[in-house]
C-alpha cells in the first residue's frame, strides 16, 4: 500500500536556482574572478619572488618576534623540510590560497559578526546559515564554484571562504557580547554613541575573542584549500591529489606532512598574535 | 527645614514610578486604585519598582538615597540618567526635564551632568588607569593633550599617582575604586552618582573612602547623589538621607532627624541597627561645671571648692570664663603648704578640650589615664560645660532604651 508521494524536486531548484545566479550574473562573477586571480597572482608571485631561503628565514624571525625562540626553531627545521622535500612551490601555492581566503572570509566575517552580537533579531537569523555552513560537507560547495567561475583557483577560494568564514562570524558575536552588562552600563551613562561604545569598549574588549576565530577560519581554509585541489586549486594538495591517483604513499605522505608544518606555523602565529594583544 | 527654602535646587524628582512588565499602564491603575506592590504583581506579573517618588536635590549636597535591596533605589538613580526608563514622572535638573528631551539630547546631558560611579567598580579591562579616568573626557572629545592633563591631576587628588600605566587587575579593590571615583572626577559632570559605591570594599578601606569622599565633596561642593544599603553609611557622610522603601519614599531628613524622629516603625527598626556614639556630639553629654577657679584665687580658696564639691581636679578660668587651665588637689595642697598664693603657676594643660560638635564616638579615646573631665569651649575658648566619662556611657544608655 505504498501511497505515491509525489519526490520533491529540491535538487531540481538548487540547479536551477544556481543556472539563473550564473547565466544573470555572468559579469559579476567573471569580474570577481578577475580580481581574485590577479590578487593570488600577484600574492603568489610576490612569495615565490624571493628565495626560499630569505622568506624562510622571515617566517622565522616573524615566529621569534610573536611567540618565543622554540617556535622559531620549530619554523626552520619544518620549512627546511618542505624545500628539501622540494615542495617549497606547491607549499607557497597553498600559503597564498590560505591568505587570500582568510583575508576575504575576514573581511566579511566581521562586519556580519558585530551585526548580529548588536541585534538580537539578525542574530537569531544568522545562527542557523551558519550550522548550516559548517554542516554541509565541504565538497559540496566545489560543485557551485565550477559554474561560477570555472575550474581553478578562484573556485577554490570561494568555496574556502564559504566554508571557513563562520567562526569568525560566530566568534566576533560571541566576543561582543561577552561584554559584561555593567561596562556597556558604564560607557551608556558617560554618554558614549553606539559607535564610540563599539570602538572604544566592545571591540577592543573582544579581540582575543576574535583573534581565537580567525585561528579557526585559518585552519578551516587550510583543509578547505587542500580539498579544493580536486577543481584544480594546485598547491599542496594537487601533491596529495596525484599521490592518490598514481598510488604513491611515500609522496602522499611527503604533502600531507608539509600541509601539517604549515597547519601548525600559522596556528601557533595567530594564537600568539591573538594572547599578545590581550596584555 | 526652614533654610531649605533658600537652597538651590539641582535636582526636582517628581512623581516618578517605574514598571517592570509590559503592561506598565495597567499597573499603575491598580497602583492608584490603592494596590499594593505585592499585590499588583501577583494579579499581573508587573512589578512596580518605584512609585510617585517626590524629593529635591540641593545644589550642593550630598544627599543619600538608603534601603534595604529591592527597595528601588539602584533603579532610582538609573532613571537620574535613563540608564533605566521611568514609566512616568518628572526628573528636572538645571530646569531640563531628562524625560522628555530626543536621545541626542540625552546623550549630551550624561556627558555634562552626570559622573558616575559603580558598585563593582566597571573599569575597562583593556585600558590603562589613566586611560580610564580619561574615557569621558574622550567619548566628549577633548583634546588629547587637556584630557592627559586632566586625568593626571585626578589620579593624584585620588592617591593614585604613579599607577597611570596599570592596568585595573593590577590593583585592589579599594585603588579599583579610587580609578572608578577620578573617571567620574575627571569627567566633571555637574552631578556624582555613586552606586553603592563603596559597598563592595572591606570596612576599614571602606571608612577611608568615605571620609575621602566627605573631603572632597566638601571642599568641591560638588552636588552627589549616594546610593546606599548601610544605614551607618549614610549617616557617616550623607547631609541629607532620602530613605525608601519598596519603591516609596518613607522620609526625608537628616541624618539626626531620621535618627531622633523615625518617621514610622520601618526607620525605628532600620535605625536600631545604628552606632548611636556616631551622631550623638559632645552636646549631649554635656554636664555644667559644678565650680571653678578663678585665676585670682589662692590655693585655699581654691581647695575649699573643691572640698564642697568633692572633686580632685578643678578648672580655672578668667573673669569671662576663658579657659586657662586646671590644677590638680595635690599640687594644690603642695603650695598651700608652702603658703603660695598664686595658683596660675601650678596649672596644667594636660587635658583636653572639644567643641560642642565633636562626636561622642571620639570622645572615648580622649580620656587620659587620670579621666580629668573634658572641657567642652566654645569658638572663643569660653568653657561652656564638661563631658565626664560616666555621663558619656550614660547618654549612649539612655539612648539605647528609648529606641
Amino acid at each position: 500500500m505504498a501511497i505515491d508521494i509525489p519526490r520533491i524536486p529540491l535538487g531540481d531548484w538548487i540547479e536551477g536556482g544556481l543556472d539563473w545566479l550564473t547565466s544573470e550574473f555572468s559579469n559579476v562573477t567573471r569580474s570577481i574572478s578577475q580580481v581574485t586571480q590577479n590578487g593570488i597572482d600577484g600574492l603568489n608571485d610576490a612569495l615565490m619572488w624571493l628565495p626560499p631561503w630569505a622568506l624562510l628565514l622571515i617566517i622565522v624571525g616573524i615566529c621569534w618576534r610573536v611567540s618565543n625562540y622554540r617556535l622559531a626553531i620549530g619554523a626552520l627545521l619544518g620549512l627546511a623540510l618542505v624545500w628539501n622535500m622540494n615542495l617549497w612551490t606547491p607549499m607557497i601555492e597553498t600559503l597564498t590560497l590560505v591568505v587570500i581566503a582568510t583575508l576575504l572570509a575576514v573581511v566579511i566575517a566581521l562586519p556580519i559578526g558585530i551585526a548580529a552580537a548588536l541585534s538580537d533579531r539578525l542574530y537569531r537569523v544568522i545562527m542557523p546559515g551558519l550550522d548550516f555552513m559548517q554542516t554541509m560537507p565541504a565538497f559540496v560547495y566545489l560543485i557551485p564554484a565550477i559554474p561560477f567561475f570555472g575550474i581553478g583557483s578562484v573556485s577554490a577560494i570561494f568555496a574556502t571562504v564559504i566554508f571557513s568564514m563562520p567562526p569568525a562570524i560566530r566568534f566576533t558575536t560571541l566576543g561582543i557580547r561577552q561584554v559584561p552588562e555593567e561596562l556597556i552600563e558604564a560607557s551608556d551613562a558617560y554618554g558614549a554613541t553606539r559607535s564610540q561604545k563599539l570602538f572604544k569598549v566592545q571591540l577592543p574588549m573582544s579581540l582575543p575573542t576574535v583573534m581565537a576565530g580567525i585561528n579557526q577560519t585559518i585552519m578551516l581554509a587550510l583543509s578547505m584549500v587542500v580539498i579544493a585541489a580536486m577543481i584544480g586549486a594546485g598547491g599542496l594538495g594537487s601533491e596529495v591529489w596525484r599521490a592518490i591517483q598514481r598510488l604513491q604513499p611515500g609522496a602522499g605522505f611527503e604533502a600531507g606532512i608539509a600541509v601539517v608544518i604549515l597547519a601548525m606555523l600559522l596556528d601557533r602565529i595567530t594564537q600568539s598574535l591573538g594572547k599578545g594583544r590581550k596584555s | 527645614m526652614q533654610d531649605d527654602n533658600k537652597r538651590n535646587v539641582k535636582i526636582r524628582v517628581r512623581n516618578l514610578s517605574k514598571v517592570f512588565g509590559n503592561r506598565p499602564k495597567q499597573a499603575l491603575e491598580l497602583r492608584d486604585s490603592g494596590l499594593k506592590r505585592s499585590e499588583i504583581f501577583e494579579k499581573t506579573g508587573q512589578t512596580l519598582a518605584l512609585s510617585d517618588i517626590n524629593f529635591d536635590v540641593y545644589e550642593g549636597e550630598l544627599l543619600v538615597i538608603m534601603g534595604l535591596s529591592g527597595s528601588g533605589k539602584s533603579t532610582l538613580i538609573r532613571c537620574f540618567n535613563r540608564l533605566i526608563e521611568p514609566t512616568e514622572g518628572e526628573v528636572v535638573i538645571d530646569d531640563e526635564d531628562i524625560l522628555s528631551i530626543s536621545a541626542k539630547e540625552l546623550l549630551e546631558a550624561r556627558r555634562r551632568h552626570f559622573s558616575m560611579v559603580f558598585q563593582n567598580f566597571a573599569l575597562f579591562p583593556h585600558r590603562t588607569v589613566q586611560q580610564n579616568a580619561e574615557f569621558g573626557l574622550e567619548i566628549r572629545g577633548v583634546a588629547k593633550q587637556q584630557r592627559r592633563d586632566t586625568a593626571l591631576k585626578i589620579l593624584k587628588q585620588v592617591g593614585l599617582d604613579g599607577w597611570e600605566g596599570a592596568y585595573p587587575n593590577q590593583l585592589s579593590g579599594g585603588m579599583q575604586q579610587r580609578v572608578g571615583l577620578a573617571r567620574a572626577l575627571a569627567n566633571d559632570g555637574t552631578v556624582l552618582l555613586m552606586d553603592e559605591a563603596f559597598s563592595a570594599l572591606d570596612p576599614l578601606i571602606r571608612g577611608d573612602m568615605q571620609q575621602e569622599l566627605q573631603e572632597l565633596q566638601h571642599s568641591t561642593q560638588k552636588t552627589t547623589v549616594f546610593i546606599t544599603h548601610d544605614l551607618d553609611e549614610a549617616i557617616n557622610i550623607g547631609d541629607r538621607i532620602v530613605l525608601l522603601k519598596d519603591g516609596e519614599v518613607v522620609q526625608i531628613g537628616t541624618p539626626e532627624e531620621i535618627l531622633t524622629k523615625p518617621a514610622d516603625d520601618y526607620v525605628k527598626r532600620f535605625v536600631e541597627g545604628v552606632d548611636m556614639s556616631k551622631i550623638l556630639t559632645a552636646e549631649h553629654a554635656m554636664r555644667p561645671v559644678r565650680a571653678t577657679a578663678r585665676e585670682s584665687d589662692g590655693p585655699r580658696t581654691t581647695l575649699r571648692k573643691m572640698s564642697e564639691n568633692s572633686i580632685d581636679s578643678i578648672y580655672v578660668t578668667s573673669r569671662n570664663r576663658t579657659l586657662l587651665g586646671l590644677v590638680e588637689i595635690d599640687s594644690l595642697e603642695l603650695a598651700a603648704q608652702e603658703g603660695k598664693d598664686d595658683i596660675c603657676n601650678i596649672m596644667t594643660q594636660d587635658f583636653r578640650s572639644v567643641g560642642l560638635n565633636e562626636p561622642l564616638q571620639n570622645l572615648f579615646a580622649m580620656f587620659n589615664k587620670k579621666n580629668f573631665p573634658i572641657a567642652v569651649v566654645d569658638d572663643d575658648k569660653r568653657l561652656l560645660g564638661v563631658v565626664v566619662k560616666g555621663t558619656v556611657l550614660d547618654e549612649l544608655a539612655q539612648v539605647g532604651e528609648n529606641k
